[in-house]
């Protein structure tokens, strides 16, 4: 069981982070994450969001949105041979593909831990954080996943290392 | 524009103005990354993004390589590197200047560096070499923060031949102050594990002293490893099942600092690897399952509050209960679990239910019972994803009274299912369940039509095949055959004169062969008819040109001479011009064989399925060709099937790599079998196939024998009318807390109208209900661990000619060896019996007379694969004594006639083979380091002297020369004269017999003979073959027929490997050539010089074995007779 990929995809499909924990092709890439955006995307239709008027903003803070779908949907997708997990803040997506024996709603509840992390760093996180600090973002992820498994999970612990080079850059 | 868009951009001016946060990049609107972030939000079209990235790469380009760029530029151009390179686009000129980033930075820029480096390059990326000398600079660096950084990227990512260089620094590391250092260093070493196991195997005292780490971050870094280690060989780590569940009772009970909590829930992701690793260790394991029932119980109980990451727990916790040795309150507990996820309104947990659901009927099938309205429902849920689940769960419940509705419900969803992968996943599954369970012939050939129909183009070939193959074959009877056959014909023909034109290729190529195979079955059908919708099909413009010469075979099968002679003749006058040259082949095929029947009599058999063809199954012709190419670096071949597994698991194989004596190409070949690339090859990969299927679900299953029984309800949904059912499905819905049920129980028992149920199901779901058929607790008692409680309607018929005979032979010497231990002095009942199992053998018609000589023959045989059972050779010697009374010395007195040379040598018991008369027959067969001498003895216990001796001795297994000079055709009275022969192996067979006629006479009376058989088991033929590694990897390339199986272990822990080879050593005179860690590697030969190869592996508690030769069959019989070795044990 393991992690396959996490990625972060914007409202219209532009990637905005992605990691892959299994060798896949640069030129398979865009493909790949176009149909796993599209396969998320579309399970969307039947949901209304509460107060959508700010959502759509990359500057929108990260929050979940508290969404009262018409028709409730799973937050778990087959894709090919394994599954999709996909968990939406605000206009981005957050997708992280597992193989079949992996506990989804374990996955599911990282992605979240990974959002409040972000949080914690950037104080109310947002997408336009997200995409200035992309490297940041990377670090603190390669804290939380190595090799499609989950090696820390602790908030301060994640954040240590890059907490000790911004103190380091500034002094 | 987009709304979304515009308002990002009004967004944008003021968030970069703004005062930068804490932690936030301080960027300017101007800075080059930041105008590409606004360029790209701004995209509306893929083909400005393509005209934006091109432009950026371009101006990265310009300045990566100027020698003024700064690091800190060079930090930024790299990430916006990464940008374009996550948007797809290629920035490989970058590589080299990332890693000299990595190796030039400080700080940040040097974390970037080493972030570029891991995103951009792959693990075998030659680039990487360059990176080892920064990571051993940075890992003997003081600063804490890079050493962190280089152990950041090892564990990511690092060389493989490179690591001896920096292991003693990262080991060094483990006993660092920092908490964060030793962490990581354990992170790198889980990476070196995965990677090369081999290079970390003498530190595993140290993986002991991070799982006792007082810092518990350590030792849950620890636990990857153990994860890994544990699944590899869960026998190993018994001993630490103890210290895994007192961390487990430690985390649970609140024992971590604050901050490892997640919404107040202790450390959830570690509890949940905790329970894998418990749960791999209580597997088969009632003692170490023990240790952990109380620890179970506590996480069941305190994991009851409302919050996703409990239920994640929580489900992880079920997993583990039903995969020990069973307790029945936990179960009973977790049953209660499930329950209360499955009927969840949170689809989440609904899905987790099913798929906790899906994992627990293959233990306990009343399960899905319990919960049958709930999984009726969810068929028709409204997600996919819940509907797929629920059919995985169906498929793991069908058995043969409710494959129809299951299969109903597959292919429901797969008319409207519209992905790829679902529809080749469950077309598999429709066909698996078909081929196991039809109830008849009309459900089984309509349902394969409607799989080859949805299946279409993308499903495995494998599944035609074997439909093919299994039309082909045959059952057991031959009127049910033709049967099948026909319908088949019928059916083909039905769609053939509606629309073929919809049928995708595969099937019409199935189409094409039934009729061709199969349509003179159906009297009253005209070769014509088929032949012109055959012709039609040909016409038609999405026909492939495989199909077409699919089509072209069938017609040469069909053609008779005669009406049909003019559709033929056009057909084949259009395809003998065609620009496809297999076509044209056929074609003239056609024509040539339409013309001439005497030609096509000889060449087209018709029932050549009743005679098996000779036919070379594992290809050996193309062995040279195979190895060439392998030689020249070609991939192995692997079946289908086994490459989905890999691609399924990917990270799961390749862990363990051949030790570096071994050639490499062995260690990618792995499992494979040899599969025919063609259809309709008689290979035997299929049916191997479906064995390993078979025994993989029995192998997990669980053994709940002596377990209480908490929820099935006796004679629950036993096999009645629909109508009746109306009035039960309504109880589970109210199954929801026991003392309910008990209610229900007794309300039922009267007026099941009575029970209240809260929603009324409409009668189409109660007709579903039939899905539970077949698991009520009376035959689900038999699903457990036991074999299938209903015959498969389609049983294969075994295949080849030895196969019959060798089954027949596992079993029957346990038939005989039972008389022995019983000690059936009765001499008739003994021989009766063993008379039937010898002819069961020998399948040879036999006279009575001779009957009963190879009784002896055959108990002989047995004294010989008992020979380290003295007590059993002894009870043989009285079950001989009793039906011929040789007196004992006797043995030693024939011995005595044996010449000189030959009386050395260890020979086995003296075997009686027939008597007639004053003549007494007996044999002992003698191992010599390069042959096999058999001796036999003629006494003449008689006075006067016989004449004309003429011993004749055949078998079909064996090569038998004469070595002693004929004896004299007369001898006297009271003598003994010795017949000599040397053996060797023709055809190998588990066991060999030699036929023999004798034939004398007596002075002035008529000739007399007698016939005898003498039957030895292949085991004395073996001789050790002294051969290298390296030889043994040339051979192992170069051999064909290999055969694969698990055998039990003898022992256990780290020494059971050698152990297993000892024996086999002992008792089969098997070479051992080396053992690698959990692998070892075994020659021996077959006289005179047929070599056998073997390669054995330890995995998951069996001892996976391959054996290979060039020899046909030897591979089979010698693994059957490993097998007897080690039971003997």
């Amino acid at each position: 069981m393991m992690i396959k990929f996490v990625l972060m995809v914007n409202r219209q499909g532009q990637t905005r982070l992605s990691r892959y924990y299994q060798p896949v092709e640069l030129s398979r890439r865009a493909a790949l994450e176009a149909d796993v955006v599209r396969c998320c995307l579309s399970r969307r239709k039947e949901q209304v969001p509460e107060g959508h008027t700010s959502c759509g903003s990359a500057a929108a803070p990260l929050r979940l949105l508290s969404l009262r779908p018409l028709c409730p949907q799973c937050s778990f997708v087959e894709y090919r041979d394994f599954k999709l997990v996909y968990r939406q803040y605000a206009a981005l997506y957050i997708v992280v593909g597992v193989t079949d024996a992996e506990n989804e709603l374990s996955i599911y509840e990282l992605v979240h831990n990974f959002v409040e992390v972000l949080d914690k760093y950037f104080s109310r996180v947002s997408e336009l954080d997200i995409m200035f600090n992309l490297d940041k973002v990377h670090i603190i992820l390669d804290e939380m996943i190595q090799n499609g498994h989950i090696v820390e999970t602790n908030k301060t612990r994640v954040l240590a290392p890059l907490t000790a080079l911004d103190k380091m850059a500034d002094g | 524009m987009s709304d979304v868009v515009e308002k990002t951009l009004t967004a944008l001016p003021s968030l970069l103005s703004l005062d930068p946060q804490p932690g936030s990049a301080k960027l300017s609107s101007t800075s080059k990354l930041g105008n590409l972030i606004r360029g790209i939000t701004e995209l509306t079209s893929k083909h400005e993004e393509e005209k934006l990235i091109q432009h950026e790469l371009a101006s990265i380009k310009d300045q990566v390589s100027s020698p003024n760029t700064s690091m800190r530029q060079m930090k930024e151009l790299m990430v916006r590197a990464i940008y374009c390179e996550s948007l797809g686009y290629e920035a490989s000129f970058t590589y080299i200047h990332a890693i000299k980033l990595a190796q030039q930075g400080t700080a940040l820029e040097k974390r970037v560096g080493y972030l570029a480096v891991s995103l951009f390059l792959n693990e075998s990326h030659e680039l990487l070499l360059l990176l080892v000398n920064t990571v051993l600079k940075d890992l003997q660096s003081t600063n804490l923060i890079e050493v962190c950084m280089a152990l950041t990227v090892v564990s990511q990512m690092f060389p493989k031949d490179m690591i001896p260089a920096i292991l003693p620094l990262v080991e060094e590391k483990l006993n660092h102050p920092k908490e964060i250092i030793r962490r990581k260093a354990v992170l790198a070493l889980y990476k070196f594990y995965l990677i090369a196991p081999n290079q970390v195997q003498h530190i595993h005292n140290k993986f002991r002293k991070a799982l006792c780490d007082k810092d518990p971050g350590v030792m849950t870094a620890s636990l990857h490893i153990y994860l890994q280690m544990i699944q590899e060989n869960p026998e190993g780590y018994k001993d630490l099942t103890a210290s895994f569940v007192t961390i487990l009772k430690q985390v649970v009970g609140g024992k971590l600092p604050m901050d490892f909590n997640y919404h107040s829930v202790p450390a959830p992701w570690l509890q949940i690897q905790l329970l894998r690793i418990l749960a791999l260790l209580g597997k088969n394991d009632q003692s170490a399952s023990a240790v952990m029932y109380e620890v179970l119980d506590e996480s069941l109980r305190r994991a009851e509050m409302n919050h996703n990451i409990t239920y994640a727990i929580l489900y992880e916790c079920v997993k583990c209960i039903y995969t020990i040795h069973p307790k029945s309150d936990l179960l009973e507990k977790a049953a209660k679990c499930i329950g209360n996820f499955v009927l969840s309104p949170k689809i989440n947990l609904k899905y987790l239910g099913l798929k906790a659901l899906t994992y627990v009927v293959q233990q306990d099938p009343r399960l899905a019972l319990q919960h049958q309205m709930t999984i009726i429902e969810c068929l028709d849920h409204s997600d996919l994803i819940i509907k797929r689940e629920t059919l995985e769960l169906l498929f793991r419940i069908t058995n043969a009274q409710n494959v129809v509705v299951i299969v109903e419900k597959m292919l429901e969803f797969l008319r409207v299912n519209t992905d790829d992968y679902t529809t080749i996943d469950l077309v598999g599954k429709v066909a698996e369940l078909a081929e196991k369970y039809a109830p008849d012939n009309e459900w089984f050939i309509e349902t394969m039509s409607t799989v080859f129909s949805v299946g279409g183009d993308m499903m495995q070939p494998d599944i035609p095949n074997s439909f093919l193959k299994l039309l082909s074959e045959g059952f057991d009877s031959v009127e049910e055959d033709r049967k099948l056959r026909l319908f088949a014909v019928d059916s083909y023909i039905t769609l053939l004169q509606k629309e073929p034109g919809k049928l995708p290729q595969r099937f019409l190529q199935v189409i094409s062969w039934v009729l061709g195979e199969y349509s003179h079955l159906k009297d009253e059908l005209e070769p014509t008819v088929v032949l012109k919708l055959l012709a039609k099909l040909l016409d038609m413009k999405h026909t492939s040109s495989e199909t077409k010469s699919w089509i072209l075979m069938a017609m040469t099968k069909l053609c008779e001479g005669g009406a049909e002679v003019s559709v033929v003749r056009e057909v084949s006058e259009t395809y003998s011009s065609s620009m496809d040259t297999v076509l044209r082949q056929r074609a003239h095929e056609l024509q040539y064989l339409s013309q001439d029947s005497e030609l096509r009599a000889k060449v087209l058999l018709r029932d050549n399925g009743l005679r098996p063809l000779e036919v070379d199954s594992s290809l050996s012709f193309l062995d040279g060709f195979v190895s060439e190419a392998l030689a020249a670096g070609a991939a192995p071949y692997k079946p289908p099937h086994q490459r989905q597994e890999e691609l399924a698991q990917a990270k799961a194989l390749s862990l363990e790599p051949y030790g570096l004596s071994l050639p490499m190409s062995m260690s990618s070949c792995s499992i494979t079998d040899r599969q025919s690339p063609t259809l309709l090859s008689m290979s035997s990969g299929l049916s191997g196939d479906s064995a390993e299927i078979s025994h993989k679900g029995g192998s997990t299953s669980l053994k709940l024998d002596g377990v209480k029984r908490v929820w099935g309800r006796e004679g629950y949904l036993p096999q009645r009318a629909a109508v009746e059912e109306a009035a039960q499905v309504e109880v589970p819905c109210t199954l929801r807390s026991p003392s309910q049920q008990g209610d229900a129980d007794s309300s039922h028992s009267q007026t099941p109208t009575s029970t209240p149920t809260p929603t009324e199901p409409d009668p189409e779901k109660q007709q579903l209900a039939s899905l539970f058929f077949g698991l009520s607790s009376q035959s689900s008692v038999c699903l457990m661990g036991k074999p299938e409680p209903t015959p498969h309607r389609f049983r294969r018929k075994a295949k080849g000619v030895t196969d019959p005979t060798s089954s027949s032979l596992i079993s029957t010497p346990s038939n005989v060896e039972k008389l022995l231990c019983n000690n059936l002095l009765d001499s008739n009942i003994a021989s009766e019996l063993a008379v039937s199992s010898a002819k069961q053998i020998t399948e040879l018609p036999q006279g009575l007379k001779t009957a009963s000589c190879d009784v002896e023959a055959e108990l002989t045989d047995i004294a010989d694969i008992k020979q380290n059972n003295p007590s059993l050779i002894v009870d043989n010697g009285i079950v001989a004594a009793a039906d011929e009374d040789p007196d004992r010395p006797k043995d030693l007195c024939l011995i005595s006639h044996l010449p000189a040379e030959l009386s050395e040598l260890c020979h086995s018991e003296i075997t009686p083979l027939c008597t007639i008369q004053s003549l007494v027959l007996s044999a002992c067969h003698l191992q010599k380091e390069d042959s096999l001498v058999l001796a036999v003895f003629i006494s003449n216990s008689s006075d006067s002297a016989l004449q004309h001796i003429v011993l004749d001795l055949d078998s079909e297994q064996l090569e038998v020369s004469c070595v002693s000079d004929s004896p004299a055709e007369d001898f006297r009275g009271h003598s003994v004269v010795v017949y000599q022969y040397s053996l060797t192996v023709k055809r190998p067979s588990i066991h060999v017999s030699i036929e023999g006629t004798v034939s004398f006479q007596l002075p002035g009376e008529a000739p007399q003979a007698a016939q005898f058989s003498y039957k030895l088991p292949l085991t004395i033929f073996i001789r050790p073959l002294t051969v290298s590694t390296e030889e043994y990897g040339t051979m192992w390339l170069s051999f064909s027929h290999d055969t694969k199986q698990n055998l039990t272990l003898i022992g256990d822990g780290q020494e059971a490997l050698t152990a297993t080879l000892n024996v086999l050593k002992q008792k089969l005179q098997l070479h051992v050539v080396e053992i690698i860690g959990q692998e070892g590697i075994l020659s021996c030969r077959l006289l005179q010089d047929q070599p056998c190869l073997m390669h054995c592996r330890v995995h998951a508690g069996t001892l996976a074995v391959w054996l290979r030769s060039p020899v046909p069959d030897l591979p089979d019989c010698l693994i059957y007779h490993c097998q007897r070795a080690l039971q003997e044990y």
